[in-house]
């Protein structure tokens, strides 16, 4: 009833081709933006911000980078984590060499590195697909993990062979180590992943990304309309793990501070997998709520009982959530298997016909 | 049942469906010349391991014309479809297409060079909607670069823009104008079938490749593909090679038919010729023994 375009008429293409074509829609992200912006660093605690907002936003952001290669050009991967860790580092070795370069500037550039490991890894594709390629990328995880460990040239040899975040500033406040704030840290997130979340939707509805959704669909085809798989599936590599590897520089720079290798194991890539599958394969909409789902749920979980005034011991209300979130992702999967964002595309498509659903097509 | 006695080949048939088509003027094959000749088949032959799937064959097709390829199951009417755009490499044998041989070629360097294919069963993209799967037929058409692309502005956005109302064209005229923002595979069989026409024709191609358009329609809809397919003929000048089981359609799109079998050329010329061919009709009927 509210939520309808009835009235609301094109009358160019580039009206029609806009990412949100209907009203509501944009006053829905703008309420969004503004909640994101404006009202959660004045209003939100450092709990909310430093342990829920933060990590929600890397998260999303690095699922962003998965969907792109599973959910848009169909190819699974199991060495996100891997994708990641090689930003983190090749941020902390870029920002220890260049002391003096933005270490926002060196964020974005290590995306790069991870992207031509990301191309690498992702040759195999070119010959095998599904579940084979899976266990390929597996090698990547495992082999990438083994660096990070072996190479004491990517920690600087620190004896506790860890990555270290050092203090970095931008207008004279410090945005990275232990004095920064966490909203500055926020800020910081929330405007890159906005901005980077934007661009993946330009790409994916413009040439290249219709040639990874053809390369998906029905690759025989897609070569038949002229779409070369080589660059399509190694452009898609290289997409998606830039913005893992930012999402991994982000996560080690603007959240937990200082990383061993084991950050970026293959219980990192299975997260964000599950992220992904639970928010919905080829939803950028998805990949938010599947952050959401699988990052902040388990908090409000296990905030519930000191909430109720329970007195539970940790672990059981950690096993309970473990439980609870298990069931959950069981049940989402089987009322639709396609995800939260198809999930709340029905939502929308009823609205639209409410209260008559038997009205239109 | 000789050839003999088949003497108006089909014609009162053909004169119905015509009027049942209501085309203003039956495509009349003597009608039409062709001069130039947009591609040749020279002694191809193609083997599986053991299996022979075409031998030896050579035929031309004629720039403008409507080609049927046709033959009974297994003839191997869609291997050479394959062959001719790329799939399947030929042990032996040349393909020239306008005029310059090539041996071996890549399915998108094929397409590049502006030869379009439907599938047989149906090979759309299915995630995608009905706008989206006719834009990808534009894709080597556009060649505005990555950064113009993340930005989405200025000459990338004109050239979606641009690009699109091409696209919209296609869908005027293949009348699927309802189903634009559906995702196809929820479509019904027939319009998938009409939007993967759309596909090919938005890449424009100089030779479209259309492996069984009707299978599996009912009468109103093969009527209305066959309407498409004259005028995307007489209209924009594409030449089509067209493989059918339906000989009625076969005979009367076709200006000129080559029929297989087992794998070898068995009769080659106009419909009339083709049908007043013994070894067709033993073909399609078999022979006592």
């Amino acid at each position: 009833m509210f939520y309808r375009e009835a009235g609301q008429f094109k009358t160019s293409y580039a009206a029609d081709q806009a990412l949100l074509p209907i009203r509501q829609d944009r006053i829905g992200l703008g309420l969004i933006l503004f909640v994101a912006f404006v009202a959660i660093p004045l209003l939100a605690s450092d709990f909310l911000i430093g342990s829920i907002m933060i990590p929600f936003l890397v998260f999303a952001l690095a699922s962003v980078g998965l969907n792109i290669l599973t959910g848009y050009a169909g190819q699974l991967s199991l060495g996100t984590g891997a994708f990641m860790g090689v930003g983190a580092y090749s941020c902390y070795k870029l920002t220890t060499y260049f002391p003096d370069i933005n270490i926002l500037f060196m964020v974005l550039l290590s995306g790069v590195f991870s992207a031509a490991v990301g191309v690498v890894f992702g040759l195999p594709s070119l010959r095998i697909k599904g579940l084979y390629l899976a266990i390929t990328t597996l090698a990547a995880q495992f082999f990438l993990e083994w660096c990070f460990i072996r190479i004491g040239w990517l920690y600087n040899y620190n004896d506790s062979g860890a990555i270290e975040v050092p203090q970095r500033k931008l207008f004279d406040i410090a945005i990275t180590g232990a004095s920064a704030s966490p909203t500055v840290r926020y800020l910081v997130i929330v405007v890159l992943v906005s901005i980077m979340t934007l661009l993946a939707a330009n790409i994916l509805r413009g040439r290249i990304g219709r040639s990874w959704m053809m390369i998906r669909d029905m690759d025989i085809a897609a070569e038949l309309m002229g779409v070369r798989p080589l660059y399509a599936k190694l452009s898609a590599f290289a997409f998606s793990s830039y913005y893992c590897g930012v999402a991994g520089a982000l996560m080690v720079f603007f959240w937990i501070g200082s990383a061993e290798a084991e950050a970026f194991d293959i219980n990192h890539s299975l997260l964000v997998l599950f992220m992904v599958i639970i928010g919905g394969m080829g939803s950028l909409l998805g990949c938010f709520l599947g952050a959401a789902f699988i990052w902040v749920l388990p908090i409000i979980i296990r905030a519930v009982p000191p909430m109720l005034g329970l007195d539970v011991i940790a672990a059981t209300t950690e096993h309970v959530s473990n439980i609870i979130i298990g069931v959950l992702i069981i049940f989402f999967l089987i009322v639709e298997p396609h995800g939260l964002a198809r999930l709340w595309q029905i939502g929308k498509e009823k609205l639209r016909t409410w209260p008559f659903p038997y009205s239109s097509n | 049942m000789s050839a003999g006695n088949q003497e108006p080949v089909g014609g009162a048939d053909v004169d119905r469906f015509n009027s049942d088509l209501t085309v203003s003027e039956p495509l009349n094959e003597t009608s039409r010349q062709y001069t130039t000749e947009l591609l040749s088949v020279e002694n191809v032959s193609l083997s599986f391991g053991g299996v022979q799937a075409v031998t030896d064959i050579s035929f031309n097709i004629m720039q403008g014309e409507v080609r049927a390829i046709i033959g009974p199951n297994g003839a191997g009417k869609t291997s050479l479809l394959n062959v001719i755009n790329g799939f399947y490499h030929p042990q032996e044998g040349v393909i020239n297409f306008r005029g310059k041989p090539r041996r071996r070629m890549k399915p998108y360097q094929a397409a590049a060079s502006g030869i379009a294919r439907t599938f047989q069963n149906v090979a759309l993209f299915k995630g995608m909607s009905t706008l989206d799967n006719i834009m990808s037929g534009r894709s080597l058409k556009m060649h505005r670069g990555f950064f113009w692309q993340l930005v989405h502005l200025g000459p990338a956005r004109n050239e979606e823009i641009r690009h699109r109302r091409r696209v919209e064209e296609i869908i005027d005229f293949l009348e699927i104008a309802h189903i634009r923002k559906q995702p196809v595979g929820r479509l019904p069989y027939g319009l998938q079938k009409r939007v993967e026409l759309g596909r090919a024709m938005a890449m424009e191609p100089e030779l479209l490749l259309l492996d069984e358009p009707m299978a599996g329609m009912n009468l109103e809809e093969k009527e209305d593909m066959s309407r498409f397919i004259i005028d995307l003929n007489s209209e924009f000048g594409t030449t089509i090679a067209l493989i059918e089981h339906d000989m009625g359609v076969v005979m009367d799109l076709a200006d000129r038919v080559v029929v297989l079998d087992y794998g070898k050329k068995i009769a080659d010329g106009t419909p009339a010729e083709v049908q007043a061919s013994q070894e067709v009709i033993d073909a399609y009927l078999g022979v006592a023994h």
